[in-house]
């Protein structure tokens, strides 16, 4: 599974870094940076809860 | 009445919270029948970018769809949508909706959301709420440069307005009844600090002013009138003074309603039925308190906890949030965790408001409660969630800056 982003959507609310940390982040105007875009399968749940938290719907996860 | 998992489950309501139980329904397993209900005819859409990049044009109305049809039929979900619902009986497990139709459920979740209170009744051409999607496009299109508005109330959405109002050359006057902008929500300091940035901005701020009416001619507005006689002249108002919960449809339905659907601590308001998102007021155990929370990030965050607690009964989980919410007015971004109407005390704890960039910690009673930020990276604001969280004394959280 492959995680995108979509910077321009982002509201810089943080709720993705809280739910998975291992795999995002915040830069310095709190928009949403990419720590991987490849988590392994025990990080699903925690990147699926990040895409539903996240309010601006900039998250998506790609099945491949 | 029912034992065993639920087997007909009902979402009424579908913005952002039905969307989160729905989705969250689905992504924990449950695979029976699913009905989502919406009063309005769109797909799911986002609120926050109404008031900001819908309002200035920056994004096509088409951008706030939280979900497209693809993902929508991949939940299996059947959509009643353009139908509000009109009655329920808990006690009988059914849902009524306006057209006539009756949904018998044995689960059901509650986001019907909230209207705007209103000065005078819709109607008048140029007098706005803003609410709903065509709300935004209806406002949008009138401002321009040249055009005169008038916002009365300067909450969130009254300032959010404004300053989008304002990047579009409008003459904007924000009319607000209390002494300082945002004071009650956000303390004396931050809401002095964010009327000057108004003022900055050519926002002609009228505080401690209250209004006594619209004034109109044949039909359409032509300005707002204040107490003291004087009337501002206006080619459009937008009246942001507040929501009201829809609830009115349950009356008799044997919920509790109370300034929102009354629930738990696990967001329940009677067996089976959960309320989440701008409508249900409920006990947050972390600060001991009822509260009903308008923010986008609650709708989500509620609807997935309520959706869980409907499906795992007896694993249910309290939904003690620290609330988040974040505003955008021109280049100034404010994010804030906790809770900070009711603060004993608000106080600057990092950076300086005279340069724009400063963190200020609040407390009830020797508990720091929430913290709000401007001009700060959101990685700083992060610990403090975490003090809020944790409880912090507030004479610890004052040595953390």
């Amino acid at each position: 599974m492959r995680v995108e982003v979509e910077q321009p959507k982002c509201v810089a609310s943080g709720q993705c870094v809280l739910a998975a940390p291992d795999v995002f982040d915040q830069d310095d105007e709190g928009i949403v940076e990419m720590l991987t875009d490849r988590p392994g399968a025990d990080r699903y749940e925690d990147v699926k809860e990040a895409a539903a938290l996240c309010p601006a719907a900039a998250i998506r996860l790609v099945s491949e | 009445m029912t034992s065993g998992p639920p087997r007909r489950v009902v979402v009424v309501g579908a913005s952002a919270a039905g969307l989160a139980a729905t989705e969250t329904l689905r992504r924990d397993g449950y695979d029976g029948a699913l009905t989502l209900v919406g009063s309005e005819k769109h797909l799911p859409y986002d609120r926050p970018p109404l008031s900001k990049q819908v309002l200035t044009g920056q994004w096509p109305v088409e951008r706030t769809a939280l979900r497209g049809p693809a993902d929508l039929d991949a939940l299996d979900v059947v959509l009643r949508l353009g139908v509000p619902a009109a009655a329920l009986s808990a006690a009988g497990r059914t849902l009524t909706l306006a057209d006539g139709a009756e949904l018998a459920y044995d689960g059901l979740v509650v986001c019907t959301g909230v209207r705007p209170r209103r000065l005078a009744p819709s109607g008048t051409a140029g007098l706005h709420v803003l609410r709903d999607l065509e709300d935004a496009v209806v406002l949008r299109d009138r401002l321009a440069a040249g055009r005169r508005l008038v916002v009365v109330g300067g909450g969130f959405l009254g300032t959010e307005v404004s300053a989008a109002a304002r990047a579009l050359g409008a003459a904007v006057t924000l009319v607000e009844p209390s002494a300082v902008l945002l004071a009650d929500a956000l303390g004396h300091q931050v809401g002095a600090h964010l009327a000057q940035v108004h003022r900055e901005q050519g926002v002609d701020l009228r505080t401690a002013t209250a209004v006594a009416g619209i004034t109109a001619e044949e039909g359409r507005v032509t300005g707002v009138r204040l107490a003291d006689g004087t009337v501002l002249p206006a080619d459009d108002v937008v009246t942001a003074i507040g929501s009201l919960p829809n609830t009115e449809w349950l009356r008799g339905s044997g919920l509790g309603v109370a300034d929102g659907v009354e629930c738990d601590e696990y967001s329940a308001a009677a067996p089976g039925v959960y309320a989440a998102g701008d409508v249900a007021r409920w006990l947050n155990p972390l600060f001991g308190t009822r509260m009903r929370i308008e923010h986008r990030t609650n709708a989500a965050e509620q609807g997935m906890a309520a959706a869980r607690n409907l499906l795992h009964p007896q694993e249910s989980r309290p939904f003690a949030p620290i609330p988040y919410f974040w505003s955008d007015q021109y280049d100034v971004k404010i994010q804030a965790y906790g809770m900070l109407r009711g603060s004993s005390q608000a106080q600057v704890v990092e950076g300086d408001p005279t340069d724009g960039r400063f963190l200020v910690a609040y407390r009830s009673g020797e508990t720091l409660t929430g913290v709000l930020a401007i001009g700060i990276p959101p990685r700083t604001l992060r610990r403090w969630r975490t003090a809020v969280a944790d409880r912090t004394a507030w004479q610890d959280a004052l040595t953390m800056a």
